[in-house]
Order: C-alpha cells, then sequence, then structure tokens
C-alpha cells in the first residue's frame, strides 16, 4: 500500500508525459495550421512572445473570440487579418480542434518579487472588494481553472497576454457580446484596476501550475437542483 | 446645469472610448453606467475591518483564520452541518467584511439580542447556529463547537475597535424604497435572464466546477430552506440591490431588484424545518407576511408543498428552541 503510494506520483508523471507527447487524437484541420504557428503545435501557446494557449479551451470560446477580431470587438492587428477570411464552418473547425487538446503541463513562469506575488495572489483569490474588484476565482473558479463557456481558463496563460488583456477591456479594445452580462463584469473589474494591480495578477497567475485532470476534471457539471 | 455638463462630457468621453475601439454601433461603458464601486457605497459606512495580514499569530489567529476559511467555503470547512452547495460568503460578500453585504463586524457589536423570531435573547453562537439551520439548510452546530467558535473568533477579531451595543453604518442589507409597481414573476424572469442566468443558471442551480461551487443554487434542493431570512423578498432584494452582479452593486433598478427577488422565491426549496405538519399550519405561524410566498400559489403550484423536511434538516436540532 505504501509502496503504491510512493510510486503513484512518478506514474501520473509519466502518465502526463507520455499524454503530452502524444499527438492530438485528431489531425489539424488544415485552417488550424496558421493558429500553430504562433500558438504552438500543441496549442501551448508562446509565453516570452504573449502568445496565449488555446488547448483546453472550450470550444464556444475559442469561436467567440475569432468572431470578436472579425467584428471588431476584439483590437488585434496580428488576429484580424487572420480570422477575416474564415468561414463559419472553418472557425467551429479550429474552436473544436484545440478545445480538444489537452491543456499544457509546465508552462508555470517563476515569480520573482515576493510583495508583487502577494498581491498578485490576493487579488486572484480574494480580490480587492474595497476598490470594487471581486477575486478573479470567483468567476473564474478556484485555480483559475475557468467555467465554460462564459469564463475561460485564466491559469496557464502567459503573464504578458494576461496583462494586455486586462488593459483591453480597460481600454475597449476587448469586449464581448454587449447583450452578455460577462462584457459588463470583465469591464468593470478592469476598469478598477491600477497598472501595479494588473501587473501583479498577471504574474502569479501565470505562475501557477495548471491543475491536472487527475485534480481538475476539465468539464464543468451543472450542480444538482 | 452642471448635470447637463456632465451627461455631455460622459457622451464624449464615451464616444472617444468608442473610436478609440474602432466601435461603430453599442458604446463598451454604458452596460454598467449605475454600478458602484460596492455594496458599501450607499451605506454611510466608515469602519474598516482590520487587514487580514494582521491576523494574530498563534492558537487565537489560527481560529480566526478558521473562521475567514469556513466563511469562503462552508461545505469543506464545516461539512457536518451543511445541508446545501452554499457558503456563508455568498451572501456575506468578502467573507463577511463588506458594509452593505451583513458584515460580520456590524452584527457582532449588537449581540445578545432578542429576535422575534425565536421569541428570545440569542447569544452571537445562539444567531449563527439559525444561519446553519435555515440558510445552509444544515444542522445547528452546537453551542461551543469549534465551528460556531471559530465564526465568533472571527467577527470578534473583524469588529476591533468598534463600539458594543450601538448601531453602526453598514449593517445589514441597506434599506430599498417600495417597488412602485407589486414585484412580479414574469418582469423578474425578464431581470433573471437578462442579468443571473448566466452565473446561476437558467434553472437556479448554480455552477460547479470539479467539485467546487462556484455560483450557489438560488433555489431547489441544494438552496436555502423555506425558514431562511432570504426567502423573504424584501431581504433577498435589498441583498441583490447592493450586491448582484458582482462588481455592479446597484445596477439594477430598486423595481428589477424587487422583480428578480419575487422571481428567485417564487421557486421550490427545501421545506422549513420548524415544519408544522402542513403548509397552512406553517404558514399562518412562521409566513404570515406579504414578503413570503411559502404557502402561496405560483403557477399552479401551492409553494413549500413538498411534506415533512427531509431527515438531514431534522438531526442535531433538539438544543434548540423552537
Amino acid at each position: 500500500m505504501r509502496l503504491l503510494r510512493n510510486l503513484a506520483p512518478a506514474l501520473s508523471a509519466f502518465l502526463a508525459l507520455f499524454a503530452s507527447s502524444q499527438p492530438a487524437s485528431s489531425a489539424p484541420p488544415a485552417e488550424a495550421n496558421s493558429c500553430l504557428a504562433c500558438h504552438g503545435a500543441q496549442g501551448e501557446g508562446l509565453a516570452a512572445a504573449g502568445y496565449p494557449r488555446l488547448a483546453g479551451l472550450s470550444a464556444e470560446y475559442i469561436s467567440e473570440q475569432l468572431n470578436a477580431y472579425i467584428d471588431g470587438r476584439r483590437v488585434n492587428p496580428i488576429m484580424r487579418p487572420m480570422a477575416m477570411p474564415l468561414t463559419a464552418t472553418q472557425i467551429q473547425g479550429i474552436a473544436t480542434f484545440f478545445s480538444a487538446l489537452p491543456a499544457p503541463s509546465n508552462v508555470a513562469a517563476a515569480l520573482t518579487d515576493a510583495t508583487q506575488s502577494a498581491l498578485g495572489q490576493q487579488l486572484a483569490e480574494r480580490g480587492e472588494w474595497s476598490a470594487g474588484i471581486p477575486a478573479c476565482f470567483n468567476c473564474h473558479a478556484p485555480g483559475g481553472v475557468g467555467l465554460p463557456p462564459a469564463f475561460p481558463p485564466i491559469v496557464g496563460q502567459p503573464a504578458m497576454y494576461i496583462e494586455s488583456q486586462i488593459q483591453a477591456w480597460k481600454n475597449g479594445t476587448r469586449q464581448g457580446d454587449p447583450k452578455n452580462l460577462a462584457n459588463a463584469l470583465m469591464h468593470n473589474v478592469a476598469f478598477r484596476m491600477s497598472d501595479t494591480q494588473t501587473k501583479a495578477v498577471a504574474a502569479w497567475l501565470a505562475a501557477q501550475p495548471i491543475p491536472t485532470p487527475n485534480t481538475s476534471p476539465s468539464t464543468t457539471v451543472k450542480t444538482n437542483p | 446645469m452642471s448635470i447637463v455638463t456632465s451627461a455631455t462630457l460622459t457622451r464624449t468621453v464615451a464616444l472617444l472610448f468608442s473610436l478609440a475601439s474602432q466601435l461603430s454601433s453599442t458604446p463598451a461603458f454604458s452596460a454598467d453606467a449605475q454600478a458602484a464601486l460596492n455594496a458599501s457605497a450607499h451605506t454611510g459606512a466608515t469602519f474598516q475591518p482590520p487587514s487580514e495580514a494582521d491576523i494574530p499569530a498563534g492558537p487565537f489567529g489560527d481560529t480566526i483564520r478558521l473562521g475567514r476559511d469556513i466563511m469562503l467555503d462552508t461545505p469543506r470547512h464545516a461539512a457536518r452541518f451543511v445541508g446545501n452547495n452554499l457558503s456563508c460568503a455568498n451572501c456575506h460578500l468578502d467573507a463577511g467584511r463588506m458594509a452593505g453585504s451583513a458584515p460580520l463586524w456590524a452584527a457582532y457589536v449588537n449581540f445578545p439580542a432578542y429576535r422575534a423570531k425565536n421569541s428570545k435573547i440569542n447569544t452571537y453562537q445562539e444567531r449563527l447556529q439559525g444561519c446553519f439551520r435555515f440558510s445552509m439548510n444544515g444542522s445547528a452546530p452546537p453551542l461551543g463547537d469549534p465551528v460556531l467558535v471559530a465564526l465568533e473568533a472571527y467577527s470578534f477579531w473583524l469588529a476591533t475597535g468598534l463600539p458594543v451595543n450601538k448601531e453602526v453604518a453598514g449593517r445589514g442589507y441597506p434599506k430599498l424604497e417600495k417597488p412602485a409597481q407589486v414585484a412580479d414573476f414574469s418582469r423578474g424572469q425578464a431581470v433573471y435572464t437578462a442579468r443571473c442566468a448566466l452565473c446561476h443558471g437558467e434553472s437556479g442551480a448554480g455552477q460547479s466546477t470539479a467539485g467546487q461551487v462556484i455560483f450557489p443554487s438560488l433555489w431547489g434542493n441544494q438552496s436555502y430552506n423555506w425558514g431562511a431570512g432570504m426567502g423573504s423578498i424584501n431581504n433577498a432584494a435589498q441583498f441583490i440591490y447592493a450586491n448582484m452582479p458582482y462588481g455592479m452593486s446597484y445596477s439594477l433598478t430598486p423595481q428589477e431588484a424587487w422583480d428578480v427577488a419575487y422571481f428567485m422565491n417564487a421557486h421550490e426549496r427545501p421545506q422549513d424545518p420548524r415544519w408544522l405538519g402542513s403548509v397552512e399550519a406553517t404558514r399562518a405561524k412562521f409566513h404570515d407576511s406579504p414578503f413570503s410566498l411559502y404557502g402561496q400559489t405560483i403557477n399552479g403550484n401551492v409553494l413549500g408543498k413538498t411534506g415533512a423536511p427531509k431527515r438531514t434538516q431534522d438531526k442535531d436540532q433538539a438544543h434548540i428552541a423552537p
């Protein structure tokens, strides 16, 4: 029994390695190839450039973002021309492909500034209600694993990306569906965040490991009524 | 005059933002124009509870932290006494720190107190027992149980420096003016769909992921029972108006808050544990109020007509005064 307990972490690490070295269960659709060039062969993102991971995001969320680039609700000079030529069917194909990829397992960045780290953790876990800022995890779930489709995962994304997105929500260059409450929620929170708070929470979130499927099933279940 | 100027300025700023974001329609900054910073904004509260960084070291600090943790994740840290998927912090925002969100510091300094709900003088721990019995649809921890001691210690610490036995701004939920129109199910449903369902779900069941409740059930068998304060439409309207959605305090109109509170409380939920054998008798004794829909017929169903309370609600009740 004890032997089994000692072996378990090694075994699960081995299995994780095995899983991450596997090619995606289905080949990427042709229109996803240009995504892979920047977002990584497994959709794992490119932290150094601030390119987010797409692997493990919900299909509904990815599709909504591509549509937002097309209709101008998300302003991005690289992504807009990428998204513009896509048909609805192609968008669906891309969204389905990346949503089926497993979340990457080893993108956590290092934390160097203890004060900044403490501030970031506070904002992510508890918020700063006196400044009208709820905790990230109040909606994006403990650990930042997300609550699809409205609340995407925020763990396992590059600090540069998270920071730029909070700024974009703040200055209006990122918007959701105006009829969707999430749009107002996120704009409100971002609008109240200082640059110091934004940098701190981005750095802290980027340094958190993505929970493995064993500890955090990616499927979301509605609570039984 | 200043109002006109301010409105013009707001429009100008909105237009600039709109241009900057290359928008041709629907300005982004209109949806939340009414939202206040937080629930405290309209209460006149000035008291600030201490920072959690200043929780003392040692056994007393450990107990304070346990109380804080119970507030944030009640099903995990007080599992034995919880019969639904709610946490204290769902209705006492920021772990009971927020003025206008029934902060624990304001409650703490006003006990012991007589409560008509159970016709006796309640100590603070007895008041907390009521939360578990009704809001948490569970069983009351015995007086002196570590769960109640931790919550009491946390409340005591939050109230650091606050005078006892003195009304304090920010207590409870802010009073809300009466609605212009009688609260209405259909209007409430429309508010719910637009402003609540994203988080709490179309069916009111809330949402969970990875075994963790993110948004609590608002009705149904995982929500508060018919004996809870939130089951009164006036309390619910006050809470919602000041606190919901997250980060958007006071963004609903008072009418919308009343309508959606009515809608929420016009659904079935666990039986009142003070059950007297029939809906009629239980309503007559405990729900004889225009603010309670218990025992009323809504959409053809008599609310509360679900029989005796389930067993989980009956255990450990003997020490509670009726």
